[in-house]
């Protein structure tokens, strides 16, 4: 008996994998208001993992362009953008999952770099190199990334 | 120092003013340029004297064999460059012209672009014209060069999709992270920077700013980036010539 629970244990695993195959890049499905409804990893996201990536340097630093209350301890935030403050009750999850995979379906022309993209750019670089990087690159930041942040601008309620 | 001047007429008004990047740095640093016997840049504008008076190449002169007192010479040069060379046909940077002048007329070997040698002898040409309000010519045969430059200038490189518009025209006066936006203008260059305690020519700047894009940058002394220091140039037409200045 204990040798079945274990497989089905495994098995369940194995069909959780499965469904959590990300959407690939290009394969994305935007609204016409640039939002996406499911998640691109397939998994919820992590809050905790979010708030990472979007203080780090090397990952999502949004902190360079936008202020955020909740994260005070991260030094020198930027002003480029609006305030994140209140994000998760300006817009839903598919929005925010939107705005951070490509913020330029939601808004025409911004500055806010596209973080699950990988083609069509104007000299594309091998990340911070200044050589040549070939298409399609590595995405800004992957699936799972993309929902943690998501899920951390969830919670930042006014 | 004339550190804000009208914006040029052919910004078509994206720039309420000019401003000198001087302004956009902290008490100390502006400190700093203000004295020449403070500002480290002036180390290198004593050595380039120097090398003024030596004697390289087949030729065996020097650039006083030809330019005499550079005080005399060059007074006024900095603020027109880059500009047309009607005998080469094409336009010249500072750095371009100094070393044809090594090459041809001295026998002497190129400097590289961005060198030591260069920046420091770009530094001394422009101490010459310091206070002189930059005028680069944007018309005649230079106008299909400015265009190419003013053309990059608007493009958005590399996997963050930024132009040089975005952050220094746009977002002037924003903080991006730590970095307090300035318009990027050379009128200052080349520059002492604190960070690599050594003089840095406007391309090493560009191409700097370009890497931070994501992007594949383009080398210091490409005909791309000689389009574009002519372009940044003429956005500071007004602005005093202000090199060496000091950065963090
Ligand atoms: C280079 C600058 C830049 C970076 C980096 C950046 N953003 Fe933005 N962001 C903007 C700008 C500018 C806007 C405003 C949109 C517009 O009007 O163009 C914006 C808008 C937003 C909005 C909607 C504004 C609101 O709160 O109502 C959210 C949410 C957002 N960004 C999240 C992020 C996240 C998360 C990251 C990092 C993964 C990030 N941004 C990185 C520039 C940036
Ligand atoms: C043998 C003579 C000779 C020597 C040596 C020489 N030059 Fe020149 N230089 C010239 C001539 C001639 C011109 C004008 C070139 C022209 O207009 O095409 C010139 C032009 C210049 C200009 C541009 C001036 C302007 O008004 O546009 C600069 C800057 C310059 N030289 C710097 C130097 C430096 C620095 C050195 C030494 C490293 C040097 N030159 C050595 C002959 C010389
Ligand atoms: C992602 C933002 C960003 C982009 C895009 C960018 N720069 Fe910069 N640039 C900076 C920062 C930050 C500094 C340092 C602070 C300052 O002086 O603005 C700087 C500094 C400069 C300076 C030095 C100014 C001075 O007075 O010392 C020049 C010149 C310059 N940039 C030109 C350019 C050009 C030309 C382009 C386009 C090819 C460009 N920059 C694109 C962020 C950027």
């Amino acid at each position: 008996m204990r040798i079945t629970a274990i497989t089905l244990g495994i098995t369940a695993l194995a069909a959780g994998a499965a469904l959590a195959d990300p959407v690939e890049p290009m394969s994305v499905k935007y609204d016409d208001y640039g939002a996406i409804e499911t998640s691109l990893s397939g998994m919820p996201g992590d809050a905790v993992e979010g708030k990472k990536v979007m203080s780090s340097r090397g990952l999502g630093n949004c902190v360079a362009c936008h202020e955020v209350s909740a994260l005070a301890d991260v030094p020198f935030q930027g002003e480029i953008g609006p305030s994140l403050d209140g994000a998760g009750d300006r817009w839903n999850e598919a929005e925010l999952r939107g705005i951070v995979a490509d913020a330029k379906k939601t808004y025409d022309g911004t500055m806010m770099p596209s973080f699950y993209k990988t083609s069509g750019y104007i000299r594309p670089g091998n990340a911070f190199t200044g050589k040549a990087g070939t298409e399609p690159l590595p995405p800004l930041l992957t699936a799972q990334q993309i929902e943690d942040v998501v899920a951390f601008l969830l919670t930042l309620k006014d | 120092m004339t550190v804000r001047a009208p914006a040029p007429a052919y910004l078509d008004g994206h720039l309420p003013e000019i401003l000198s990047g001087w302004l956009f740095r902290s008490d100390e640093t502006q400190d700093l340029q203000r004295d020449d016997f403070d500002n480290p840049g002036m180390i290198f504008v004593d050595q380039a004297l120097d090398q003024w008076a030596m004697v390289d190449g087949s030729e065996g002169k020097s650039c006083a064999s030809c330019h005499d007192d550079p005080a005399d010479s060059m007074a006024g040069v900095r603020a027109v460059y880059p500009k047309w060379n009607a005998d080469a046909g094409e336009v010249r940077t500072l750095a371009m012209q100094i070393n044809d002048c090594r090459e041809t007329q001295m026998g002497a070997k190129k400097w590289g672009y961005t060198s030591g040698d260069m920046t420091a002898m770009e530094a001394l040409i422009s101490v010459q014209s310091r206070g002189m309000p930059v005028n680069v010519a944007i018309d005649g045969p230079v106008a299909a060069t400015w265009e190419q430059g003013k053309e990059m200038y608007y493009t958005r490189y590399g996997q963050l999709e930024l132009s040089c518009a975005n952050c220094h025209e746009d977002n002037y006066g924003n903080h991006i992270r730590a970095d307090h936006l300035s318009q990027g203008q050379i009128n200052g260059f080349p520059v002492y920077r604190l960070k690599n305690t050594k003089l840095n020519a406007a391309h090493d700047r560009f191409k700097g700013c370009v890497r931070d894009t994501r992007a594949e940058t383009f080398d210091p002394g490409s005909p791309e980036f000689v389009a574009l220091e002519l372009y940044v140039a003429s956005r500071g037409n007004g602005l005093s010539v202000e090199a060496p200045s000091v950065r963090n």
